[in-house]
C-alpha cells in the first residue's frame, strides 16, 4: 500500500535528518506542520535550503515566512530498485523536485508514485515519523478544489 | 594553431598507466595507485626519479593521498602536490593544474592518478556524501548519485524533446567500442530492443544507462612539450583547460536545489573559455571523450559544448556520428558506462591514447584534436588536447 511506504519502518533508523544550526527552523517548522522558508529582506527572494545568507544578494537579513506548500513538479525520478542508502521503504517510489509557488525548489516524495509528469501541480502533506516530520506531495487534483492560499511571496529567481 | 598552457612553457601529456579493472581487486588502494603511477611513468619512457609532482582526488576518503604514493614508490622530493576532495569533476581540472605547474616551472613531471576499490570497497554510487544538503535527501530515499543525475536527465529529455531511444543510443554506441577494449567490464553487444527491455533502475535509467563500478587505478603523466618530444610516446599538447562551478552550485556535490536549469550543466558554462583559449572551434574536434557516469551526461555534454545543437544530440548519436566511422567518434574506449567507473581519469587516458594514435582497433581515423570532460552536474572541468604540431 502506498500509505505504508510513508509511515513504514526504514525511514527512521539511520536516515532521520540531522538538523544543523541553519536548518533547525525548517525541521521544527515541519514538526509543527508548517513549511517555513527564509525570505530575504533585501532582494525579496524566498529560498531553500536554509542558508546563513541570500544565494542571490549575500544579505544576511531574512525573515522566516510560511509557504502554502503548493507547487509544480519541475522534475522527478522513480526508483524501482532500492539504491538509496538506508532506504527500506516500499518500491517503486517517486521523488520530485517541486517548484513552490513562492519560488524555491525542494525535494519530496510523491504519492502515488505514478502517473507523474513534469508540470503537474502538487500539494504537500505532513507525515509524522517518530522523531521527525516529512513533507511529501500528492497531485493537486486529489485535493478539494479552492483558491490557493494567499501568501506574501517574493519574486521568483531570475529565469 | 596555438597550443599554450599559460604564460610559460607548453605542457603535454605523454604517458598513461592502468591496473586491471576488476570487481574485487583483493589489493589495497595504495597498491593500485602505485602500480598505475609506475606504469604511466614507464609508458612515458621516464623513471620514477623524474617525478616531482603528483595529483589526485577522492570522495569521502575513498582513496590515498599523494604523499602515500610518493612514499610507496620512493619518489624524490615533490615540488607540487594536488589533493582534491572532488569526484568526477576533477580529472581534467587536475591535469590542467598540473599543466600550469609545468608551464610555470614549478614542476617538471607531474603524474595525475585516480585509484579506488570502487566496487568492493566504498561505492560512490551509494555513499552518503558529507555536507549540509544530505539531511534533505537521505531521509526520503533520495540518496544515490544516479537519482540526482536522473533528476536532471528527466527534465533535459522533457525540454529537448528527447527520450529513451536517445539515451539507449549512447549506451549502444559505447558498447560497440567496448568490444575493442580488453579493459572494459561490459563487452557484450547491446541493441535497442535489448536496451528497452531492461527494467528501470531509477526511471529514466535502465541498467545500461549506468556506469559499472570497478576496482582499479589509472594515471597520466604531464610534462613540458619540449621534454615530451624526447620521450617514448608522442606528446599530447594540453591546449586548453577549464574548470567551472556555475552559480549557486549547492551545499555539497549532491545538492542541486539552487541550480536554475537542470538541462544545462557546467559544460555550457565553460565552453567559450575552453575553446577560445585553444583557438579551436567545435568543428575542429576529431574525438570527444565526454564524462558518462550515465548516458544522459553524454547528450548534455555534446549539447553543452556546442558539438551538437540543442535537442539534437540524441539524433546525432543515433545517426552513428559517434561511431568509429562517424563524424565525431565519442567515448571510444566504451566510456565509464562500459569500461568502468574510474571517475573520468580513464576518460582522459583514452583521449591521450587516441591523440597519440594508440587506439588499436578502436583508433579514430582523424585524431589531431580531442575534447575531454569531467563531471556531470553543477561543476566540472574540460580539456582540449592536440597532437604536437
Amino acid at each position: 500500500m502506498a500509505g505504508d511506504a510513508l509511515s513504514g519502518p526504514g525511514l527512521e533508523e539511520g536516515t532521520a535528518p540531522r538538523p544543523d544550526l541553519e536548518s533547525m527552523a525548517w525541521w521544527e517548522g515541519l514538526r509543527a506542520h508548517r513549511v517555513s522558508l527564509q525570505h530575504c529582506r533585501d532582494c525579496g527572494r524566498t529560498r531553500f535550503p536554509p542558508m546563513p545568507s541570500c544565494p542571490w544578494c549575500a544579505s544576511t537579513a531574512f525573515d522566516v515566512v510560511e509557504s502554502a506548500g503548493r507547487g509544480i513538479v519541475y522534475s522527478f525520478v522513480t526508483a524501482h530498485v532500492a539504491v538509496s542508502p538506508g532506504y527500506r521503504g516500499s518500491l517503486p517510489y517517486s521523488v520530485a523536485t517541486v517548484e513552490l509557488d513562492e519560488g524555491p525548489r525542494l525535494l519530496g516524495r510523491v504519492e502515488p508514485p505514478s502517473p507523474l509528469a513534469i508540470g503537474d501541480r502538487v500539494v504537500s502533506r505532513f507525515v509524522d515519523h517518530a522523531t521527525w516530520t516529512e513533507l511529501y506531495f500528492e497531485p493537486a487534483s486529489a485535493q478539494p478544489s479552492g483558491p490557493a492560499a494567499a501568501h506574501p511571496s517574493g519574486p521568483a529567481p531570475p529565469r | 594553431m596555438t597550443g599554450t598552457s599559460g604564460p610559460g612553457r607548453t605542457a603535454a601529456l605523454v604517458g598513461v598507466g592502468f591496473t586491471p579493472f576488476t570487481r574485487a581487486s583483493g589489493r589495497s588502494v595504495l597498491a593500485l595507485a602505485a602500480e598505475a603511477v609506475a606504469n604511466a611513468v614507464s609508458d612515458a619512457g621516464l623513471r620514477l626519479d623524474d617525478v616531482d609532482g603528483l595529483g589526485s582526488f577522492m570522495v569521502s576518503d575513498d582513496s590515498v593521498p599523494c604523499v602515500a604514493v610518493s612514499s610507496a614508490l620512493g619518489l624524490g622530493p615533490l615540488r607540487t602536490v594536488l589533493d582534491m576532495q572532488l569526484g568526477g569533476q576533477a580529472p581534467c581540472h587536475l591535469v590542467w593544474q598540473a599543466a600550469q605547474s609545468v608551464a610555470r616551472g614549478d614542476a617538471e613531471v607531474v603524474v595525475v592518478y585516480r585509484a579506488l576499490n570502487g566496487r568492493s570497497g566504498a561505492r560512490v554510487g551509494s555513499m552518503q556524501f558529507a555536507g549540509m544538503g544530505g539531511q534533505y535527501r537521505y531521509p526520503i530515499g533520495y540518496g544515490a548519485y544516479l537519482m540526482y543525475v536522473g533528476m536532471w536527465a528527466q527534465r533535459f529529455l522533457h525540454e529537448t524533446g528527447q527520450g529513451p531511444a536517445d539515451l539507449g543510443a549512447v549506451a549502444i554506441s559505447q558498447r560497440r567500442y567496448a568490444q575493442h577494449n580488453v579493459r572494459a567490464l561490459r563487452r557484450e553487444p547491446l541493441d535497442l530492443a535489448t536496451y528497452l527491455a531492461e527494467p528501470f533502475v531509477v526511471d529514466p535509467y535502465r541498467r545500461s544507462d549506468c556506469t559499472v563500478e570497478v576496482d582499479g587505478a589509472c594515471a597520466v603523466v604531464v610534462t613540458s612539450r619540449e621534454r615530451a618530444r624526447d620521450l617514448a610516446q608522442p606528446p599530447v599538447v594540453v591546449a586548453s583547460g577549464c574548470y567551472r562551478a556555475g552559480p549557486r552550485p549547492g551545499l555539497d556535490i549532491g545538492d542541486h536545489l539552487l541550480w536554475e536549469d537542470y538541462t544545462r550543466n557546467y559544460t555550457s558554462w565553460l565552453r567559450d573559455e575552453l575553446f577560445g583559449r585553444a583557438g579551436i572551434g567545435q568543428g575542429d574536434v576529431d574525438v570527444a571523450e565526454i564524462y558518462d557516469c550515465f548516458t544522459s551526461t553524454v547528450l548534455m555534454g555534446l549539447e553543452g559544448l556546442g558539438l551538437c545543437a540543442r535537442g539534437e544530440s540524441g539524433e546525432f548519436v543515433r545517426s552513428g556520428a559517434c561511431g568509429l566511422d562517424g563524424r565525431l567518434p565519442t567515448n571510444t574506449g566504451g566510456g565509464l558506462l562500459a569500461e568502468g567507473y574510474l571517475h573520468g581519469m580513464n576518460t582522459v587516458a583514452e583521449a591521450v591514447l587516441q591523440v597519440q594514435g594508440r587506439g588499436g582497433t578502436r583508433q579514430a581515423p582523424r585524431h589531431e584534436v580531442a575534447v575531454v570532460t569531467s563531471g556531470a552536474l553543477m561543476d566540472g572541468s574540460a580539456l582540449i588536447l592536440t597532437a604536437d604540431r
